[in-house]
């Protein structure tokens, strides 16, 4: 169409477009709120949802676990002692190692040197220990080569018993000290994150919100206890107060609440010259409204993901005092003290040491890929 | 003139102390007057001090020095909490920044019911509901963006809905802090037509920051322009645009383009040369015209009036 045709279009066509208020202005996607969202792009991550569900999982065998079975948690028999595993269901499967025998290659000059070792090791009941030859040896030193099954629970005529995950060199079931083990150790993370939440929210919050002068003190406060260094702190805590689950969970709270503070007091500072707040202030709302109101909901998404990421440190961090034998005593068990106690012993019975460090292995591998989609589901570019 | 004043400033001041010695002087001693009904705009260039000027207004700031009257009372100096609630319902403010204004986690209806609620103007949640879809609808909302959340509207239906948040408590005197800066040149027009049209149902006064001059003159009856801290010129808005005396002033006229391409060829900038004034010297606003009034010496005050004639 050229320039000449376009004149000659008769003026009556041209019809005004007339904009409805109502069509205009109208929104058509689903409304949801920022917490659905959240939800929505938890739930679609499976790292996270599988990592949830283990620790449910975990959570409920802590609780139930120890009742699964009639043994105590304290129950000592040195009769049972350094029993292995033994599972009514896995009895025939030789390679899980929870068929209830202990067994290992010993090496001598010839076949009979080395069945003598065997003997030696496993109690000289001999009726009770298969002999496999490996190697037949050309009597040279250690070149006959001898693996040996020794039936412990038969030998020690204990048929009828199983110790689903083994017994420790006192001879308690390492099922129920491991569950009830994973229970103190999740106690203690729970309730040291929950401090940690408590103090560094309110103490960050406070010092930001108020700022000037009282932002000044508090954050040099802060500074003196951070600039201790953080073990010297919890050993000399955990010398003076009476050794437990109270003591550890003060002394992981002692310091633990910093980090939550400083992260709460930079997202206070941001947001609270934002022209919403202002906005409020000129509307009237007093502080207390302004920080239930404006503040905390906008900084819940980073407390909730730094919860999550405090709930391991602290797991770790009371597995390491047990470990170093500072945190639970005895008898009393924490995952911490359960591997201490199967360090000792992990040359000749490793399930002491294997079913503990999976646990905690899995439980801080969990909590972190959990933080890890707290921290996606609350960030808004992360939505779809 | 025997207009009735709303809103009288004197000689304020708003100090920032930066470390130990240094102080920013954001606003050093402006004095206003602003009667009721009509538009004041204030312009200037960046940081000159005209938003400091505006939060001190309203008290989100506390002055360092002067004094505001609202209806011949002083807002400033100590308050009871009932008075400064009566305060705040009789002056609010519209922000600049219309995706930072909304709190993200709040729905509409509760980000414009907050005041409602704050002075405890309704009754009831049905009553809370009526009232806020009234107000969305005097903004040019649909009632049914109540339940949705600030980030799914665009900039300027969120700047309504501050406006709404405004309007909520039924004030007298609203301080608009650039309001329409952070939004494109097609909302731009929507929105001051919108507070134009708010102006003349509910005979509201403003006090409208801006620094874009031709929004400034299509909206205010009177205009001050600042500079540095201090207001510079104050007239008449189409005084102040046909006849600029302050340099300051003529250099900021000098720089609005016009989609006029002879005149833009012909426009010339003048650059403002803050030392023709001298360093001695006693400013003060002069009343050069009447009701034209000029920040100069005595020395510039003469020569002004000589120009005048």
């Amino acid at each position: 169409m050229d320039k000449n045709n376009l004149k000659n279009i008769p003026k009556d066509l041209f019809v005004p477009l007339v904009r409805k208020e109502d069509t205009s202005e109208k929104i058509s996607a689903p409304s949801r709120t920022f917490f659905q969202d959240a939800k929505r792009t938890l739930f679609s991550n499976k790292p996270a949802v599988f990592s949830m569900i283990l620790i449910l999982f975990i959570i409920i065998m802590s609780i139930v676990g120890p009742w699964m079975n009639n043994y105590g948690s304290d129950e000592q028999d040195l009769k049972r002692a350094k029993m292995p595993p033994r599972v009514p269901a896995f009895e025939n499967v030789s390679w899980l190692g929870m068929n209830g025998t202990l067994s290992g290659t010993f090496q001598g000059k010839d076949v009979q040197q080395a069945s003598a070792k065997a003997k030696a090791r496993f109690d000289n009941k001999e009726e009770f220990i298969d002999l496999e030859v490996i190697n037949k040896g050309d009597g040279t030193r250690n070149s006959a080569e001898v693996k040996a099954t020794y039936r412990i629970y038969e030998a020690k005529d204990m048929k009828d018993t199983y110790f689903w995950f083994g017994s420790d060199a006192l001879g308690r079931d390492q099922w129920t000290r491991l569950w009830e083990g994973t229970r103190v150790s999740l106690i203690i993370a729970f309730v040291a994150a929950l401090l940690d939440l408590v103090i560094g929210v309110s103490y960050g919050g406070i010092s930001a919100f108020y700022g000037g002068r009282v932002d000044n003190i508090m954050q040099r406060i802060a500074e003196i206890l951070v600039g201790i260094p953080n073990l010297v702190i919890i050993l000399l805590m955990m010398l003076v107060l009476k050794p437990g689950i109270i003591s550890i969970v003060i002394a992981l709270s002692i310091t633990g609440w910093i980090g939550m503070s400083r992260i709460v007091r930079g997202e206070v500072l941001k947001l609270k010259n934002q022209e919403f707040v202002l906005a409020s202030r000129t509307l009237g709302t007093s502080n207390g409204t302004i920080i239930r109101k404006h503040l905390v909901p906008n900084i819940s998404g980073i407390i909730i993901i730094n919860t999550m990421f405090s709930v391991p440190g602290a797991i770790f961090f009371e597995a390491f005092l047990s470990f170093i034998g500072l945190g639970i005593v005895p008898p009393d068990a924490s995952l911490g003290s359960l591997i201490d106690l199967g360090f000792d012993n992990l040359r000749l019975y490793p399930y002491m040491l294997v079913f503990p460090a999976i646990v905690i292995s899995v439980l801080m591998i969990a909590f972190n890929i959990v933080g890890d989609g707290l921290r996606d589901a609350f960030d808004p570019k992360m939505h779809k | 003139m025997t207009r009735e004043k709303l809103l009288e400033v004197k000689n304020l001041q708003k100090h920032f102390a930066v470390g130990k010695k240094n102080t920013i002087k954001a606003v050093d001693g402006v004095s206003f007057d602003i009667f009721k009904g009509e538009t004041f705009g204030l312009v200037g260039e960046s940081g000159c001090g005209k938003s400091t000027t505006g939060r001190t207004i309203i008290r989100l700031y506390d002055a360092t020095g002067g004094e505001v009257k609202f209806n011949g009372e002083d807002v400033h100096g100590r308050k009871n909490k009932s008075e400064l609630l009566k305060f705040n319902r009789k002056m609010q403010m519209i922000f600049q920044d219309p995706s930072s204004s909304l709190n993200p986690r709040m729905t509409v209806l509760d980000i414009i019911a907050e005041g409602l609620d704050v002075h405890k103007l309704v009754k009831n949640e049905a009553e809370r509901k009526q009232k806020v879809e009234e107000l969305l609808e005097s903004v040019g909302l649909n009632k049914e963006h109540a339940t949705r959340f600030p980030h799914e509207f665009s900039g300027g239906q969120r700047q309504r809905i501050g406006i709404a948040r405004a309007l909520a408590v039924d004030p007298e005197f609203i301080i608009a802090d650039e309001p329409i800066s952070a939004l494109d040149v097609s909302i731009q027009a929507q929105v001051v037509n919108l507070l134009k049209k708010l102006q003349k149902e509910r005979g509201l006064t403003y006090l409208f920051i801006a620094h874009d001059l031709s929004m400034v003159k299509y909206i205010s009856d009177r205009i001050g322009v600042m500079y540095m801290g201090n207001l510079v010129e104050l007239a008449e808005s189409d005084e102040l645009y046909n006849n600029p005396i302050h340099p300051y002033t003529k250099s900021l006229l000098s720089a609005i383009p016009l989609p006029d391409p002879r005149y833009e060829r012909a426009r010339k900038r003048i650059a403002y040369d803050p030392t023709v004034h001298g360093t001695d010297g006693d400013f003060e606003l002069r009343e050069v015209v009447p009701g034209h009034f000029v920040r100069c010496t005595a020395k510039e005050f003469e020569r002004y009036q000589n120009e005048q004639k």
